[in-house]
């Protein structure tokens, strides 16, 4: 599936909610469905900057698709994550660059990617983004 | 006999007709009712002070000092009338003593920098405590990296206050300065400060008083402390953003260099040389925050005419009600448990990351703070990431603090 025919999915199953506690409830069992994030992983270089729980994220090349993983304290921010991965990770680096994220504030979780110093999805998306970026270079200069 | 006296004095206030006088409470939020508890942030503002700001830039603005028309002398005598206000507030002796800042911050950068650069040296000791906000770490740290002082800290105990036996022991003829927090942003704990303040004195030390958090809560008065210097910000005392004030002993103000230059704090200017202004004014350069200055008097003159003493009762029995119903909730541990505190309580509950609290409460109209609230090495102290906060002012009620309650049980059922 394409960026774009995910992030629809994810808009029509959350448009069979009516009211916020079966979004929310959603979301946090997207987080407790989300695999835990290996130790190893965990470290101070994979933390995201900006986030008021910690939200570690682990990235790397599988073929020439860009694979992310991702782990929070926070269990709503990792259900957040969890439909971040869900819509990016395994896909190019390049079709991550170009993606526009307009599933975010179509399924009304745009409050979450505020500028505030309290959540950090805003810094996360930028994040695997600059990854991206990064593994696109490394791959053009083989 | 004691509690009689405070539920007598608690009774008097009509906390519907002061909710009345504060327009967001009427405020909807995600469709519900706004339940506000994040007070130790910042206050609501009442009518009069947003009143006293509108009136203030539809029929005087001016700016201050210089000018010698009408519009211009009405605007001074309502800033300094502010200055006047606040001197009696604190129940400081000279009325120069207060210095206009941008807030509690501003202040505290204001004396490291001036007072702190000129009088501290290589070596020489502060003193400050684990519960300090950031505000309160930060300026001393930058300071002693600028001249080579050394940071000391007193610890915190179990139930979130300082440990007395601790601060007498770091306190010593190294000790230049202390600079302490009169009440926790994060915990609600009331620090014994004019103790603190004697025991500092009696090495020769001198002492600042970190008064964010305790000017809307308690009665202050800084020659009965002795304090050196005291700050505090508008903006958590039902007054505007940006403005504050710094109260000095007029003999330590004049001592110390100006700490920014520009207009007002200058007596004559050549390219030789500049002579500064008289107090207060030499720690007031460019044109001040004068619509917020002229505002905070309404603040103050507001909190005066419902009776501090009657605002801390009615606070205090929120605190001990809201105690009392969120300790009643299974896995919730409450931070700080100080036998004299404010009406802030910090929690934590058993599985959940308060950020998660924060949310699900936020979708209930219900407004905490959750983090680390500026006190990362308080937080660290206590072995958390974060609590959530609820802090309660004078328009809370209780039965907002049972929508808590119920909201956080249906934190619980959600996320457990």
């Amino acid at each position: 599936m394409t960026i774009n025919e995910i992030q629809d999915e994810l808009i029509e199953e959350f448009e069979l909610f009516d009211d916020w506690e079966g979004k929310y409830e959603y979301i946090i069992d997207l987080g407790k469905k989300l695999p835990k994030l290996s130790d190893e992983y965990k470290t101070e270089d994979n933390i995201i900057k900006g986030c008021q729980s910690i939200v570690w994220l682990h990235a790397y090349m599988n073929g020439d698709k860009l694979i992310f993983e991702a782990d929070s304290e926070a269990i709503i921010v990792k259900g957040l994550v969890s439909m971040l991965l869900k819509v990016l990770s395994g896909h190019t680096p390049e079709e991550i660059l170009k993606a526009d994220l307009y599933f975010i504030n179509r399924v009304g979780l745009s409050s979450h990617l505020a500028q505030t110093r309290s959540n950090g999805l805003a810094s996360m998306v930028k994040q695997m983004k600059a990854y991206a970026l990064a593994f696109q270079t490394i791959e053009e200069n083989k | 006999m004691l509690v009689e006296n405070r539920t007598d004095k608690a009774t008097m206030l009509d906390i519907q007709k002061i909710r009345a006088d504060f327009p967001i409470l009427d405020e909807k939020i995600n469709g519900k009712d706004l339940v506000y508890f994040d007070n130790a942030a910042t206050t609501q503002k009442p009518l009069p002070v947003l009143n006293a700001l509108a009136n203030y830039y539809g029929h005087y603005n001016a700016n201050i000092h210089r000018g010698i028309h009408h519009l211009a002398e009405k605007a001074t005598s309502a800033f300094e009338a502010s200055r006047k206000t606040i001197q009696k507030f604190l129940n400081a002796r000279y009325t120069e003593e207060i210095i206009f800042t941008y807030g509690t911050t501003d202040g505290i950068n204001l004396v490291a920098q001036t007072y702190g650069r000129a009088f501290l040296k290589e070596g020489d000791e502060i003193i400050i405590s684990a519960m300090e906000h950031h505000s309160n770490i930060v300026p001393w740290q930058m300071l002693c990296e600028q001249n080579g002082c050394v940071l000391k800290v007193i610890p915190v105990n179990d139930d979130g206050e300082l440990i007395l036996e601790a601060y007498e022991k770091l306190l010593s003829g190294k000790t230049k300065f202390v600079s302490v927090v009169h009440v926790s942003n994060a915990l609600g704990t009331i620090n014994p400060v004019k103790y603190i303040i004697q025991k500092a004195h009696e090495v020769g030390a001198k002492v600042l008083i970190d008064g964010a958090q305790a000017t809307s809560h308690l009665t202050i008065d800084v020659q009965d402390l002795d304090t050196d210097f005291y700050v505090f910000s508008a903006h958590k005392l039902y007054g505007p953003t940006g403005m504050g004030a710094l109260y000095g002993k007029k003999e330590l103000l004049e001592a110390m260099p100006p700490y920014r230059g520009g207009g007002e704090m200058i007596k004559e200017v050549t390219f030789e040389k500049t002579t500064y202004n008289e107090l207060p004014y030499k720690f007031e350069a460019g044109t001040p925050n004068i619509a917020d200055v002229i505002a905070v008097k309404t603040a103050i003159e507001y909190l005066d005419e419902l009776g501090k003493e009657n605002v801390a009762a009615y606070e205090n029995e929120l605190l001990a009600y809201a105690t009392e119903q969120l300790l009643k909730i299974e896995g919730l541990k409450i931070i700080g448990q100080a036998k004299d505190k404010v009406s802030v309580i910090s929690f934590v509950i058993e599985g959940i990351h308060p950020q998660d609290v924060g949310v699900i409460l936020d979708q209930q109209g219900i407004a905490v703070r959750t983090g680390h609230h500026c006190t990362q090495p308080l937080m660290k102290r206590f072995g958390i990431p974060g609590t959530s906060r609820a802090s309660f002012a004078v328009y809370n009620t209780k039965e907002e603090i049972d929508k808590l309650v119920l909201g956080i049980e249906k934190v619980k059922k959600m996320v457990l």
